[in-house]
């Protein structure tokens, strides 16, 4: 019963990537893309690990997709964009990607029938992820928030108010 | 996790107490709006008006399901789906008695929130998928807004993890013996309260519908009972807020004398009323000023309050 729900589930991720990909319509192409990251949740969650399934719906899907939405969305694409994309990309162009990927596939398949598959030994709660981030990775965690700091001054310099400038300039025009 | 047989009369039981709630409170709020702006509200239909909710509902069934040539066909009918489902969901881990929840998940808290993060694609798509200005419009508010309130809803339940020291709504619930964790976590409570109404989008906090700026917003498009399913998803997300400021802070079943089932229906009750009462009370604010007090106001406090709770917690048990 596990190995149909995982494979299920796999089988689930694997058609929505692919969709993404050969999707015209950029929506369309995202919301497959949401459907994966939540089917990723389920398989983290069958291997003991519902904190990280929990977070892979609340970071990826809830909030990391909604802000990829939101810009397609602003873009407003329409119909127009998905016939120029269908030309684009015609059915030949996949030819080489695929028998690449298709070698990759059979490597893999070679490599998992070598030796079985391990799943996670003990189930993996909120605590153990929080004890192991802020022991041995306290670096990491570190480093990751001085590069979030590093977006957060980017973001707040290219939105800054500039009244100032535009105040002084349409001052000079007035007089 | 219960096992399916015995889950599923608590199932049945649950969607049925939660379709009647979100019934009754159609009517409930109409006529409580209609009190407070004196006048009388729907008062025809049966006693006290009580019959209105199954007109309309015979309304909106019969009414046509119309979906515009120029709409995006699968996303509009996915959208009002999506709302529903979501807000159905939250309460498979909600304790509405010792032992009487669907399923005790370990991370019952996150898979609320995970749950409620979700619900702004309904918003989203249903804005994107009718192709009109206004409905644009809407989503795009309702993304920006249920994206910046999430944060601080998040970060303000920490407290009460730490405190009870468990994701699991039953245990927090068993946590709060003593105290109801309003008294420490009040800040918290307020905090989370705030967030609640923005992600339900009632109406200090309905930016997304705005009706008198952008015809309906969203749901301009949306006609019969599709209309009917976004309606019938912002109810049931009501109650499922008011269930959590319940279970998190208002020590969920417990009290004296009375069952627990009751004891939890009377306080959700309460903050169903609560939020009527604030929807009769306070103007809509403008779209910046409500982004402005998510960021400056909301963000700031609730990481004061994650860290002042922390501190405290270590002072005393460290």
């Amino acid at each position: 019963m596990e190995m149909f729900t995982f494979y299920l589930t796999s089988i689930i991720i694997l058609t929505s990537i692919l969709m993404v990909v050969i999707s015209a319509n950029a929506v369309h192409s995202l919301l497959y893309l949401i459907l994966s990251s939540l089917a990723m949740a389920v398989i983290f969650f069958q291997m003991g690990a519902p904190f990280a399934a929990a977070l892979e719906v609340i970071v990826y899907a809830g909030a990391i997709m909604v802000l990829f939405v939101f810009v397609v969305m602003m873009l407003n694409l329409g119909q127009a964009a998905v016939e120029e994309e269908r030309t684009l990309m015609p059915l030949g162009i996949w030819r080489g990607p695929a028998l690449l990927a298709a070698l990759l596939l059979a490597e893999l398949a070679f490599l998992l029938f070598q030796q079985p598959v391990a799943s996670l030994p003990v189930a993996v709660y909120a605590k153990q992820v929080g004890i192991t981030l802020f022991g041995p990775y306290l670096l990491a965690v570190e480093l990751a928030s001085i590069l979030l700091m590093a977006g957060l001054v980017g973001a707040y310099h290219l939105g800054r108010p500039l009244l100032k400038k535009s105040a002084t300039r349409t001052h000079v025009r007035e007089s | 996790m219960n096992n399916p047989v015995t889950a599923i009369p608590i199932i049945v039981a649950v969607l049925l107490g939660i379709f009647s709630f979100a019934a009754v409170l159609v009517w409930a709020e109409r006529r409580l709006l209609g009190i407070w702006q004196d006048r009388y509200g729907p008062n025809r239909v049966g006693p006290l008006g009580v019959g209105q909710i199954l007109v309309d509902v015979v309304k909106l069934f019969i009414k046509e399901d119309w979906t515009p040539p120029f709409a995006d066909r699968i996303p509009f009918i996915i959208a009002p789906c999506i709302i529903l489902v979501v807000s159905l969901l939250g309460f498979a881990v909600i304790p509405v008695a010792p032992g009487a929840t669907i399923s005790d998940l370990n991370i019952g808290l996150l898979f609320v929130l995970a749950i409620s993060s979700l619900g702004v694609y309904s918003i989203m798509l249903g804005g994107y998928a009718s192709n009109n200005k206004y409905s644009l419009l809407g989503g795009l508010r309702s993304a920006a807004q249920m994206i910046s309130y999430e944060v601080f809803m998040g970060l303000s339940v920490m407290g009460v993890v730490m405190l009870s020291g468990s994701f699991k709504l039953g245990e927090i619930v068993e946590a709060q013996q003593s105290m109801w964790f309003v008294v420490p976590q009040f800040l918290g409570f307020l905090i989370f309260m705030i967030a609640g109404i923005a992600e339900t989008h009632r109406l200090p906090f309905d930016l997304p519908e705005a009706e008198h700026e952008l015809v309906a917003g969203f749901h301009t498009e949306y006609s019969g009972m599709k209309f009917g399913m976004f309606m019938v998803g912002e109810y049931v997300g009501m109650v499922l807020v008011s269930s959590m400021i319940v279970t998190l802070f208002f020590g969920g079943w417990l009290g004296p004398f009375l069952p627990p089932f009751v004891w939890f229906s009377v306080k959700v009750l309460a903050f169903i009323g609560l939020f009527i009462l604030l929807r009769a009370a306070i103007p809509r604010p403008r779209y910046d000023q409500l982004m402005a007090f998510g960021w400056k106001v909301m963000l700031p406090l609730s990481l004061l309050n994650l860290a002042v709770t922390g501190g405290v917690w270590l002072w005393l048990h460290a």
